[in-house]
């Protein structure tokens, strides 16, 4: 982990729905071109943490630092125009849009910095995904989950992230579409996009990711290299059930 | 009855319905992106109208002051804000939007006797002083509740409406006004002479649909609005940010309102708080879609000023009444037709 350039740093971070807090210093790190992910049963706090990270929800306390600068209370705008991308779990498609059109906003950001390639952009995103291309006058409302699932992650391949979050990429979706997801998240990698992945399908979340942490009631249970994680019996007993590696 | 009378009816209900349909895809679009219903939409068709009155008369209209003073408010507000966020950069663009612009806007009332322009230039320089107000507004009293329910939203709404009216009144005194028509020709169709302003209106109408139209479906930022109003969360995500689709909406609903008030000023005699009325009808319009559909807002807006043609005849004194009684049968027929769908915000 010290080799590697960091990309995202967050440190002490606390975060409270009013009284409740939902994130307890919780301090995770992605370096450049990695994938890590955060694991963790339901109400862990790991969506609340993407969001916060996003500048969706204000955190209480601690810092995020994104390619060594302070960040602060940013945006939600701020951090897409700095290259930070958040797949959320509900996808938030816009549904009665075709999917053309929903790729074409998302490189909306770049659009207003200047850039004007996102022609370009969308055949790359084509190739990852040659089924969007066949649905590309479709309307994103009538795709199907696994379908939904991919144009979301290609919305977000469209502004070109330096780092993409995601949120239960697998979430609802069936084991032979949740293979090819993860293989398409694993592809990203090779392509220098640094990743940090929240997942509850624990196995195949360790699997593509080099780092992992566990987050259980709002802090950080556990952490380690996914290759260590993956043989840990508290992992295994938790979030591998039994059997554990094939 | 005759056929005649029932052609002359619809020729004016056709003209008044295209304004209301205007003003009722004003007040779609608003609600769609902001969920703010747009009562002040009709002190825009107002201060149009009147702002292009008095350059006629060769007065200097009131609506150059609030353009100023909304600018100086506007500046302060961002200005301190950005001071305090550390974004210095923002500073040039607010100064230029929010004091140059006016100053320069000023200067050409000031320095140019917009009395002396052609009609296009002076109806160029009304809209170039109360458009901008839109924005403002929504700088000032709504970008703030961004997160606030519609009824506090609609509350907000009424409280600037009143604040408007009230302005209005100052700025242009209680007389009202009209101006000279655009065209003094006129066209006979068999039974029924159509005016040079009905066809103006009716076709400048249907062109700055068409205009809406491609804009929403063709460009990226008409695209970014869309996005807004389907999913607010996800066109955030995508760096769209709410600020400025509120902006840009409210933009292009007061250069829709300024504009059907320049139509319908050499038509109707447009007092200070004539826009209001205006507005009204376009909003049961737009009640008739929902608030939601386009097309069915403008079809309504249209089947209201037919409405309110024919009873005028029939009911003079009633006319207001049974347009606004439309709204009934409407609201009774869409509660019973629509599901309900609980808002997941």
């Amino acid at each position: 982990m010290t080799q590697v350039k960091t990309v995202l740093e967050v440190e002490d971070l606390c975060v409270s729905y009013g009284k409740v807090e939902a994130l307890h210093r919780v301090s995770v790190k992605v370096g450049e071109g990695q994938i890590v992910t955060v694991i963790g049963p339901n109400g862990a706090g790991k969506t609340t943490m993407l969001c916060s990270i996003m500048g969706l929800l204000p955190h209480s306390r601690g810092a995020i630092r994104f390619l060594g600068d302070e960040l602060g209370q940013a945006e939600v705008e701020q951090m897409v125009a700095l290259g930070i991308t958040l797949v959320p779990e509900s996808r938030a498609l816009f549904g009665e849009m075709s999917v053309g059109d929903n790729l074409l906003l998302g490189a909306f950001m770049r659009h207003r910095a200047g850039h004007r390639d996102h022609e370009r952009s969308m055949e790359d995103v084509f190739q990852i995904f040659p089924r969007l291309k066949e649905r590309r006058a479709q309307h994103a409302g009538t795709l199907s989950g696994g379908e939904r699932q991919m144009l979301a992650l290609a919305r977000a391949l469209m502004a070109k992230p330096k780092l993409l979050l995601l949120d239960e990429p697998s979430l609802g979706l069936a084991p032979l579409i949740v293979k090819e997801i993860f293989r398409v998240i694993a592809d990203l990698k090779k392509r220098g996009v640094s990743i940090l992945l929240v997942e509850q399908n624990a196995r195949a979340a360790l699997q593509v990711a080099d780092y992992a942490y566990v987050l259980e009631t709002g802090e950080v249970a556990l952490e380690g290299a996914s290759e260590q994680l993956i043989d840990d019996p508290k992992v295994v007993e938790s979030y591998l059930g039994l059997g554990g590696r094939k | 009855m005759d056929l005649q009378i029932a052609l002359l009816l619809g020729q004016d209900g056709i003209t008044n319905g295209a304004i209301y349909a205007l003003l009722a895809l004003a007040l779609v679009l608003v609600f769609a992106v902001t969920r703010v219903i747009f009562i002040p939409q009709g002190e825009f068709v107002a201060f149009g109208a009147l702002t292009l009155a008095s350059f006629q008369a060769g007065k200097t209209p009131g609506t150059l002051w609030l353009l100023i003073g909304a600018g100086v408010v506007v500046a302060l507000v961002d200005i301190t804000q950005a001071l305090r966020s550390g974004a210095l950069r923002r500073i040039p663009r607010i100064v230029g939007w929010n004091l140059v612009y006016p100053a320069a806007a000023a200067a050409t009332v000031f320095l140019l006797k917009p009395g002396e322009f052609p009609l296009v230039g002076q109806i160029v320089l009304a809209l170039v002083l109360v458009v901008p107000l839109g924005p403002m507004m929504y700088r000032l009293a709504f970008q703030p509740l961004a997160e606030a329910s519609v009824l506090v939203l609609l509350i907000v709404a009424v409280a600037v409406h009143l604040a408007l009216v009230g302005l209005g009144l100052l700025f242009f005194g209680a007389e009202g006004s009209r101006t000279p028509s655009f065209s003094d020709a006129s066209f006979n169709l068999g039974l029924v002479t159509v005016s040079g302003q009905t066809v103006w209106v009716v076709s400048a109408s249907l062109l700055l649909i068409v205009v809406l139209f491609v804009f929403f479906e063709r460009t990226i930022y008409g695209k970014a609005l869309r996005a807004t109003a389907m999913n607010r969360t996800g066109a955030r995500l995508m760096g769209i940010s709410t600020v400025m689709a509120g902006k840009l909406s409210f933009l292009l609903a007061a250069l829709i309102g300024a504009f059907s008030g320049i139509l319908i000023a050499p038509i109707t005699t447009v007092y200070y708080d004539t826009g209001f009325l205006i507005g009204l009808k376009g909003f049961v319009g737009a009640i008739v879609g929902g608030l939601t559909s386009y097309p069915v807002a403008a079809a309504g807006a249209i089947l209201v000023g037919l409405l309110e043609a024919f009873s005028s005849f029939w009911a003079s004194a009633f006319k207001e009444v049974i347009v606004f009684t439309l709204i009934i049968p409407v609201l009774v027929w869409r509660s019973l037709t629509t599901r309900h769908v609980e808002e997941d915000e």
